[in-house]
């Protein structure tokens, strides 16, 4: 999957770095969000981060393979 | 015209109060956009137009001609007062406080405060009541440590704080109390100017520190204080009282840690506790084709809001703590929505399951029926919680 968040939009409450950490963070002085992996594997998380951003500044977009160079293997914890 | 609906827009119906009152699912069912009286205390009757669907709600709390800052009065420092490019300045400094992994990084602290509750509430044994000896007590703890309140002011802290905020003490009271915390705030900030503290107002101080007055950072830390402090009681106590009496759904939230996150999420969006949000429109503005003109209150009802099936193809009027992931409105939506989301999670998070592993017999000392829940207050609480086990 393609990940693309919109910064300006971002209400830096850190909806998605609490629903999948290994794709967003957030920036320590305003906590606007961080994208870690515009690729990364399929998951739920992901699509789960996007439905539940508050400020829809997510967008996901299926079936796009992961483009060269990014990791295929999932990271981060899965708790 | 016919004559307008005085209606306490927070109502809860009086048979289950954690569901919004009749007439409030009746304008959700509704096209048109309907105008009520408010009794209000602070402002006396006044007339608003009442907003009650998901998407309306959505729609008005994210567009800037929609004021938060005239609906109330003016306290500076305190993001509510302020709306557009003051709000955001302001806003902007704080966020960076209020995210998830430094409210990840309070969760040992929290679970500290959690525990020795836990030990509080089983010495004083069954019979008492849960309000007072856990449900207030946590967010107190939790405030003082990120105002940075030294350990021997707390207990006075706590009462200036509980009388101040506390409906039922009298106006004379509350006002006394209130202008105490004024000067214990002041006191606060003069030592945090002095040697930052190492935690959260401490933080502000040191890093914008010369971007603010110490009015407004006396301001921010009330703020911090009366939005933290009454709706994770009300929170806890309202998502305990339901709990007990579904003990079906109690025992995934006590058993299931995997369960926890989604669960409260649940018991957010079912509960509602701040249960309406007041604005006021800037400019005219059009909402599915209906006009709210310039100057008009506008009342947003997140609880009737959060119920509202369309689109969702759900049964929004059941609590189910399993329920696939769900956008909800709790914590507000949009400039405004809650800063200490993420801090209020991890604080509900960390009580539950906690308190149902500790007192896995845990009940109602009292019949649910006579349970006394706040029902039309602003934040939706409940006064006593007596329980047993
Ligand atoms: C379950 C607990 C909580 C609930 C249900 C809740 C709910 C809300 C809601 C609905 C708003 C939006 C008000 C509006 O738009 O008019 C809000 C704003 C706010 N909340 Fe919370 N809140 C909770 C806990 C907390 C905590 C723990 C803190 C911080 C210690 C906090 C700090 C704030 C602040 C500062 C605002 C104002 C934000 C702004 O105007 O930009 N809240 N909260």
């Amino acid at each position: 999957m393609r990940v693309e968040v919109d910064h300006t939009r971002c209400a830096a409450v850190g909806r998605c770095a609490g629903i999948a950490p290994e794709v967003f963070d957030q920036r320590e002085d305003d906590g606007v969000v961080i994208l870690l992996d515009a690729a990364p594997p399929d998951s739920d998380r992901v699509r789960e981060a996007a439905l539940l951003c508050p400020a829809a500044a997510i967008v996901v977009h299926e079936n796009a393979a992961p483009t060269p160079g990014t990791p295929i293997t999932p990271r981060g914890s899965h708790v | 015209m016919p004559e307008l609906k005085a209606l306490p827009i927070a109502a809860r119906a009086a048979e289950c109060p954690f569901d919004p009152a009749p007439e409030l699912r009746e304008m959700l069912h509704e096209d048109e956009l309907r105008r009520i009286k408010v009794p209000s205390p602070l402002l006396g009757e006044f007339e608003a137009v009442a907003v009650t669907r998901y998407d309306d709600a959505r729609s008005l709390l994210s567009d800037d001609r929609l004021l938060t800052g005239q609906s109330l009065p003016t306290q500076p420092g305190n993001l509510l007062s302020y709306d557009g490019a003051e709000h955001s300045r302001l806003r902007r400094m704080l966020t960076g406080f209020f995210t998830t992994k430094r409210a990840r990084a309070l969760r040992p602290m929290i679970d500290d405060v959690v525990a020795s509750r836990l030990d509080a509430l089983a010495a004083a044994g069954p019979g008492t009541d849960l309000v007072q000896a856990f449900c207030a007590p946590i967010p107190t703890q939790v405030i003082c440590e990120l105002l940075g309140v030294p350990y021997a002011d707390r207990e006075d802290f706590r009462h200036r704080a509980e009388v101040a905020l506390d409906v039922n003490a009298t106006r004379e009271e509350q006002i006394q109390k209130a202008t105490d915390m004024q000067a214990y705030m002041a006191g606060l900030v003069a030592r945090h100017r002095d040697e930052p503290g190492d935690n959260l107002l401490g933080g502000i101080v040191r890093d914008h520190g010369d971007e603010l007055t110490d009015i407004e950072l006396m301001g921010i830390g009330n703020m911090l204080l009366i939005a933290g402090h009454e709706t994770i009681t009300s929170m806890l106590a309202v998502a305990i009282a339901l709990l007990l009496q579904h003990p079906d759904q109690l025992a995934i939230v006590r058993d299931e840690p995997s369960a926890v996150d989604g669960a409260v999420e649940e018991l957010l969006r079912y509960c509602t506790p701040a249960t309406i949000l007041p604005r006021q429109a800037a400019a005219s503005m059009c909402v599915r084709g209906q006009q709210i003109e310039e100057g008009e209150r506008v009342v947003v009802s997140i609880l009737a809001a959060n119920r509202d099936p369309r689109g969702t193809g759900r049964d929004l009027d059941r609590l189910d703590v399993r329920r696939p992931p769900q956008p909800h409105m709790a914590f507000g939506h949009g400039p405004h929505q809650c800063l200490g989301q993420q801090l209020a999670r991890t604080e509900l998070r960390a009580a539950l399951p906690a308190l149902f592993a500790r007192f896995p017999t845990l009940r109602l000392a009292v019949p649910a029926d006579e349970v006394d829940y706040k029902t039309t207050a602003l934040v939706f609480g409940v006064r006593t919680l007596p329980v047993a086990w």
